[in-house]
């Protein structure tokens, strides 16, 4: 058992650590997306409702619950614990430095752009996570609380902004883990930029799309 | 042409460094960089002061020998060159120039822009080396190697092991340079023996050594003289994971 440690000890132990829990989230999004495609059903929020009360009833769903908080957990510690390493690396800076010329400013803000996102991350699990856990029955539809957020425009341009900044951490982050894997090369580059196009650009895409559409249907007078 | 330069300027590695400003006069636009500080060096000699210490040794781009940052960038502002091959003609007549030394934790500077690169020795001593036969010397050839793998060995094999990828990663990351060396004697079959304790104890040794990690951001590959591809950081990461669940 103390391949682990040692595993994890090594840099690129680290960084594969974070980016198998960072895939694993990927895979996530994309299972909360297709659930979350029935708010668009045009049937009052029924088949969103039946969806989202039935969901924590099943045990095997409880299971994911905890390991996708230990996937988080695991990604948010070992980023910046990678962050605090490669920081210390180079104690003293240049006085002029244009890394603008040499990479792309979403590669150089991951640990930024995954901070920001926590904050989301906090309110998006309070506003929807908490009272779908912990107060069915004291409270009305998933639905109804879904649509009435997002009619406020503040709440829904923070959800919008939100899906922009995740759409810059995927941007680098799914094929950086490819890279990471050591899975990138010649042949398979391109197939992972093609799927990492959907993950960076779609799905937040069709997250954003919610709040729009439930504040656009909230709009009365334009209708 | 003219220029005013901005050097950064340490007696010596226990001693604190501050920037000093040196005008470059009656430079002509076909001098290397290195040339340019020379004719800086050869006025300050004259007047009886300390010369800037900058290291080089073939001034062709291929000893590895050469190394500054230059207007925040490793190796200055053209692509696939080394110091020495950036010439006067790239820069702006009457423009200052920032020059400083590689920055990172595991390459101390020394004097002025001269940095301490011995980890990657300690790196490349810690699995950089293949097995032979002793005795008398071996056929050219008389090892058969495809041609697609001499290409893959020859192109991470170029890496001059400069410093350039440290320098210019956000991380000070090593990785670029372990990444070559690794991926270089693992695609030869004379490289087979050691190949997994090779990734191991090389990838231990950066390690020690108090690079950064990568981020994947490719600045590295960006900024290398030679133009060494990141797929060799992958390769090396894959060689990684197999010798750990061998």
């Amino acid at each position: 058992m103390s391949a682990l440690p040692e595993f994890y000890r090594s840099s690129i132990g680290k960084k594969i650590l974070a980016a198998l829990t960072g895939l694993f989230l990927c895979a996530y999004l994309v299972v909360h997306l297709a659930g979350n495609l029935l708010l668009f059903k045009d049937d009052g929020g029924a088949a969103f409702d039946a969806y989202a009360e039935t969901l924590p009833n099943f045990l095997i769903i409880r299971v994911i619950e905890i390991g996708l908080f230990a996937a988080f957990a695991v990604h948010i510690g070992t980023g910046t614990y990678l962050w605090v390493i490669n920081r210390r690396a180079r104690p003293r800076g240049y006085l002029v430095n244009k890394p603008e010329e040499n990479s792309s400013f979403a590669s150089r803000t991951m640990f930024l752009t995954g901070s920001i996102f926590f904050i989301f991350l906090v309110v998006h699990m309070k506003s929807f996570w908490y009272p779908s856990r912990f107060s069915a029955g004291q409270r009305a539809s998933m639905y109804s609380l879904v649509t009435d957020a997002f009619a406020d425009p503040l709440y829904s341009s923070f959800y919008v902004a939100a899906m922009a900044l995740l759409a810059f951490h995927l941007r680098h982050g799914f094929q950086s883990a490819f890279q990471t894997f050591g899975l990138r090369n010649k042949k398979y580059s391109p197939l992972i930029g093609s799927v990492g196009t959907i993950f960076w650009l779609l799905i937040p895409a069709a997250f954003a799309a919610m709040p729009l559409y439930c504040f656009y249907r909230s709009c009365q007078w334009l209708h | 042409m003219d220029f005013t330069l901005k050097v950064w300027r340490q007696p010596d590695r226990n001693y604190r460094g501050q920037f000093r400003v040196y005008k470059a006069e009656g430079i002509t636009p076909d001098m290397s960089f290195l040339e340019m500080l020379d004719s800086v060096n050869a006025g300050l000699a004259k007047k009886g002061e300390d010369t800037i210490a900058f290291d080089h040794d073939c001034r062709e781009g291929i000893c590895g020998s050469c190394g500054m940052y230059i207007n925040g960038r490793a190796h200055g502002p053209e692509r696939g060159v080394a110091t020495c091959q950036l010439y006067m003609r790239s820069f702006k007549d009457g423009s200052s120039i920032v020059i400083e030394p590689w920055r990172a934790k595991s390459f101390p500077v020394i004097k002025d822009l001269v940095v301490d690169r011995s980890a990657f020795d300690r790196i490349i001593q810690a699995g950089g080396y293949i097995s032979v036969d002793t005795g008398g010397v071996p056929d050219g050839n008389s090892v058969p190697i495809p041609k697609p793998d001499a290409e893959k060995a020859f192109d991470a094999a170029a890496c001059i092991g400069c410093g350039a990828c440290v320098a210019a990663c956000k991380n000070s990351s090593a990785m670029l340079f372990v990444g070559a060396k690794i991926a270089h004697l693992a695609a030869l079959p004379q490289g087979q023996l050691e190949r997994k304790e090779r990734a191991i104890k090389m990838i231990a040794r950066m390690d020690a050594e108090g690079f950064g990690n990568c981020s994947n951001t490719y600045a590295c590959e960006a900024e290398c003289p030679k133009k060494i591809s990141v797929l060799n950081i992958a390769r090396m990461n894959l060689e990684f994971i197999l010798a750990k669940l061998r």
